[in-house]
């Protein structure tokens, strides 16, 4: 027997919970496979959809070519961010214009806005940005400023539109956020307000690589503290805030990295806002990422709520077709050696791309390792990439091809098979990385696919 | 892992190379090569925000130290592994988060042993603690031929002193009680293997005259992986075993066996585990080749079977084994539509408070006790979570690490207590044991709820 579901989907990030959710809207029994624990945790918590045209593109105010050279001005940090000209006002003005094969002109624009409103629906007040198109300019670690659609409620306050005077505060233990670098960057970057940088010790005695989440818990928990000011213990927050006070001069808003609590962000917030009578806001960084965890919480909670089955720890590794190969019957789940058959109306793959290992490459090819879709490359691998390291990048956009209904096409371009769609970053035509378009593309074709998958159950 | 840079070099700066040979850079990579493991890990620290214990212990540096960059700095000579490696409690969380396949139980296995085997003093107080702990089963088995006796000497005040001051075994915890009869002892009572292949034939017949088939069942057979503690504690979690298997039409047939090695491995003592599994495999393998499915209650059991023996050893048969050992529930719910004769069951139960050791979720079986319980009528299971219990086997029972223990436990004891329940369910007996330890409820296996459901009252006698 194998373990049956209507709707099986296949991967954990964005796009498979996306999926998830929208088919479990139909009432379908909906199974979510992931490999490993949710990648949602390596992302920033910025949902993105489009902040620079890609390449070759005439839509919005490209740069035209849209290769993605820097101009010098930022350096590239914990968001893979580099600040270009090009920049996009509206993501959805530019999509119409986007060329044949990028997954939003599969889907079209009017899935991504619905995409959109349905993340809003399920994440509610911990996100902003939904009052408006345009992109919200959000400062990074690095001091650079990332384009994008939709942010978590933590890091309103530090809008690079906003012009109130700006405090960085980092701590001393932990370089990936280097406050007065990364003020610096900013200034360089004309944002504007003025912003200075400054470097504290986190309160209490966390050992020197202590973990993101340890920083988290200690407020998440307001745990008890050495003052360090021979006052002997008090709670992390009041400490916190005590530490941070005297490098405040006529700021009216503060950044810290983006610690601050895993449980209770918003009571940290506002705690310290009220001690300091000041705006507080996070400035997201690099893995382990606090606001991906939040994100991957919120959207783990939906899927318990939608009734969705969650099964972890163990990967899906091959496929079963039936009907003369036209559908795929079932799916093996290698179960520490065993292959174990789950099976479904329909299915979903959300495995990621080359580096979620849901696209693999060696020296012979390109493949999608669990149905083997056909992934379109250039036959010479020297053909792959272009020597400047910050050129377009062919395998950048490496990822099966699909119709438009999200199906994986075979070589001669016809559907790989008649109830497997795919989603995310397995869908080549984008390179998410330049464009900024990594959440949006997991958003739009996850609820489509997800959509479309529910209601061919229903058939 | 084949797909590591290791064993596939990139070839920058190599036009037209057709002609291309790997070069052997790394010759030392030949035997146990834990290299590729190393050379996956990119540094997302994701192990490191998983780790219970890194997560209440701020002296512990975590998974990511004690694998890779630990692996990475003894290549160095004068370097020798961390005494840290004995704070790592062996839940494997860690191999559950790495988005890069990196082996972090199995390079944490390998240092403990050799941190074992090359720092620490036989004659110590710690390495015989730790030997008595991880060599259970010898203990159990001498104990258990006085089982009364036993639990009246293991429950008095004294010998949690001696055994709290001398040999470092805590004494805020309650010595798991002797069953009056263990396992074996009742299933040899019954007619061993004889009586199982009878009582599957009668079911089979029973199921079977509705169809008026032949009997298509007669290779329907598992050989049955009790481990010590469903042996020697909780005997009534292997009996529901027998029962529900007999009832689906399955002879059993339950062979000599030692420890899975779990603890074993938890405390480095690698000598000991592998000549426990080598005496596993050896029975299960022949077993298997006989045409027997391996069926373990415990999912540590079935976690050492199927991960750790092919991941340290490599005996004859080790991969067969590792290749045909499932989960009870999980081999029934793959070889039987266990969804429709659970549908027809009616029982009334308690609800439960449920949680997914952490051993199971790395098998995939988070969610598949929920799902089998929630087909059955009138049961209802609520998660409770998915932090770790803390105890970790014998980890929990050491004096230095049971406060550990018990901070790692805290939020599953809050969400039990919160959970509209007052008895705890769950698959591992040492999670059993905490669970129990943190809440005074009573904790039962997923199998004695499919007893109640699938088996008559009649055949529970027996």
């Amino acid at each position: 027997m194998a373990i049956e579901d209507d709707v099986l989907v296949i991967g954990g990030g964005l796009a498979g919970v996306t999926a998830a959710l929208a088919a479990a809207e139909y009432g379908d029994r909906v199974r979510l496979l992931s490999y490993k624990q949710s990648t949602l945790r390596h992302a920033s918590g910025l949902i993105d959809v489009l902040g620079y045209a890609p390449g070759g593109c005439e839509s919005g105010d490209g740069d035209g070519d849209g290769s993605g050279n820097g101009d010098g001005t930022g350096e590239s940090n914990g968001d893979g961010e580099e600040r270009r000209d090009g920049l996009l006002v509206d993501p959805f003005d530019a999509i119409p214009g986007l060329p044949a094969g990028h997954p939003y002109e599969r889907v079209g624009l009017e899935r991504v806005r619905e995409a959109l409103l349905f993340f809003d629906s399920i994440v509610g007040d911990a996100y902003e940005g939904g009052h408006t198109a345009a992109n919200a300019l959000v400062p990074t670690v690095g001091g650079t400023v990332k384009p994008t659609a939709r942010y978590p409620a933590s890091v309103a306050h530090g809008l690079a539109s906003d012009s109130r005077p700006t405090l960085l505060v980092g701590f001393e233990t932990m370089p990936a956020f280097d406050a007065p670098l990364s003020a610096a960057h900013l200034r360089a970057a004309d944002v504007p307000f003025p912003v200075r940088g400054a470097t504290i010790p986190f309160p209490g005695e966390l050992r020197d690589d202590a973990k993101r989440t340890r920083y988290a818990h200690v407020l998440d928990w307001d745990e008890s503290v050495d003052t360090g000011t021979g006052a002997g213990d008090a709670p992390a927050r009041a400490v916190l805030a005590e530490t941070i006070r005297p490098h405040l001069e006529r700021e009216a808003r503060l950044g810290l990295p983006a610690v601050l609590g895993e449980e209770h962000p918003g009571v940290i917030r506002r705690d310290l806002e009220e001690r300091l009578g000041v705006d507080v806001f996070e400035v997201p960084t690099g893995p382990p990422s606090l606001p991906g965890m939040r994100l991957e919480d919120l959207l783990y909670g939906a899927l318990e709520e939608y009734g969705v089955r969650v099964t972890t720890g163990v990967p899906v590794v091959d496929h079963e077709a039936s009907d003369g190969g036209r559908r795929v019957d079932h799916v093996l789940v290698d179960r520490k050696g065993q292959e174990v058959p789950y099976r479904a109306d329909e299915y979903v793959l959300a495995t990621g791309g080359l580096v979620g290992k849901g696209v693999r490459s060696s020296r012979d090819g390109v493949t999608e390792p669990i149905f083997d879709c056909h992934v379109p490359h250039p036959e010479d691998r020297y053909d792959w990439f272009v020597d400047d390291a910050f050129g377009d990048q062919p395998f950048a956009r490496f990822g099966v091809a699909v119709d438009h209904e999200l199906r994986p096409l075979d070589a001669r371009e016809e559907p790989e098979f008649e109830n497997l769609r795919a989603a995310g970053g397995v869908v080549g035509g984008a390179d998410f990385a330049a464009e900024k378009s990594g959440s949006g593309v997991s958003l739009a074709t996850g609820y489509a696919a997800g959509r479309r998958a529910g209601a061919e159950v229903g058939k | 892992m084949s797909d590591s840079d290791a064993d596939r070099p990139t070839d920058d700066h190599v036009p037209g190379d057709d002609e291309f040979e790997p070069i052997q850079v790394f010759p030392e990579a030949e035997e146990m090569d834990l290299r590729p493991g190393a050379d996956n890990c990119y540094k997302c620290s994701t192990c490191d925000t998983n780790c219970p214990v890194a997560e209440v212990d701020d002296e512990f540096p975590g998974p990511k130290f004690q694998g890779p960059e630990q692996w990475r700095l003894k290549r160095g000579e004068d370097t020798d592994i961390d005494p840290s490696i004995e704070k790592c409690s062996n839940c494997m969380r860690c191999d559950h988060a790495c988005p890069s396949e990196v082996p972090l139980s199995q390079m944490h296995n390998t240092a403990r042993g050799e941190y074992v085997e090359e720092h620490v003093d036989k004659l110590s107080r710690e390495y015989v603690r730790n030997r008595i702990l991880s060599n259970y089963g010898t203990m159990a088995r001498i104990g258990s031929k006085v089982p009364r006796l036993t639990n009246f000497v293991m429950g008095l005040s004294v010998t949690k002193w001696v055994n709290d001051r001398v040999l470092g075994i805590t004494s805020e915890r309650e010595f798991p009680e002797f069953a009056t009869e263990t396992f074996r002892e009742w299933w040899d009572e019954r007619g061993g293997g004889q009586a199982s292949r009878e009582r599957a034939r009668k079911a089979r017949a029973a199921s079977e005259s509705e169809s008026e088939g032949e009997d298509e069942g007669e290779d329907k057979r598992v050989a049955y992986f009790h481990g010590d503690y469903a042996n020697y504690n909780t005997p009534e979690v292997a009996k529901a075993m027998v029962r529900v298997f007999e009832a689906f039409g399955y002879e059993v047939c339950v062979p000599d066996q030692r420890c899975s090695g779990t603890p074993m491995f938890a405390n480095g003592m690698l000598d000991d585990a592998r000549r426990a599994a080598k005496f596993n495999v050896d029975t299960f393998r022949e077993l298997v080749d006989d045409g027997y499915d391996v069926i373990c209650s415990c999912t540590s059991c079935s976690m050492a079977l199927r991960q750790e023996y092919p991941e340290l050893f490599d005996f004859e048969g080790t991969e067969t084994v590792a290749a045909n050992t499932y989960e009870a529930l999980e081999y029934l719910r793959i070889h039987e539509d266990l969804d429709r004769e659970l549908a027809d069951s009616d029982v009334e139960t308690p609800d439960f408070a449920y949680h997914t050791p952490c051993h199971a979720r790395n098998q995939g079986l988070d969610g598949q006790t929920l799902e089998v319980v929630a087909a059955i009528d009138g049961v209802a299971a609520h998660d409770v979570g998915d932090s770790c219990s803390g105890i970790s086997g014998t980890y929990g029972w050491k004096n230095e690490h049971y406060e550990t223990s018990m901070a790692i436990g805290e939020e599953m004891f809050q969400h039990m207590d919160s959970a509209d329940a007052e008895t705890g369910l769950t698959e591992c007996p040492t999670c059993a044991m905490q669970m129990e330890h943190g809440t005074g409820y009573e904790i039962r296996h997923p199998l004695e709820v499919l007893e109640a459901a699938l088996v008559a009252d009649s055949d529970v006698q027996q």
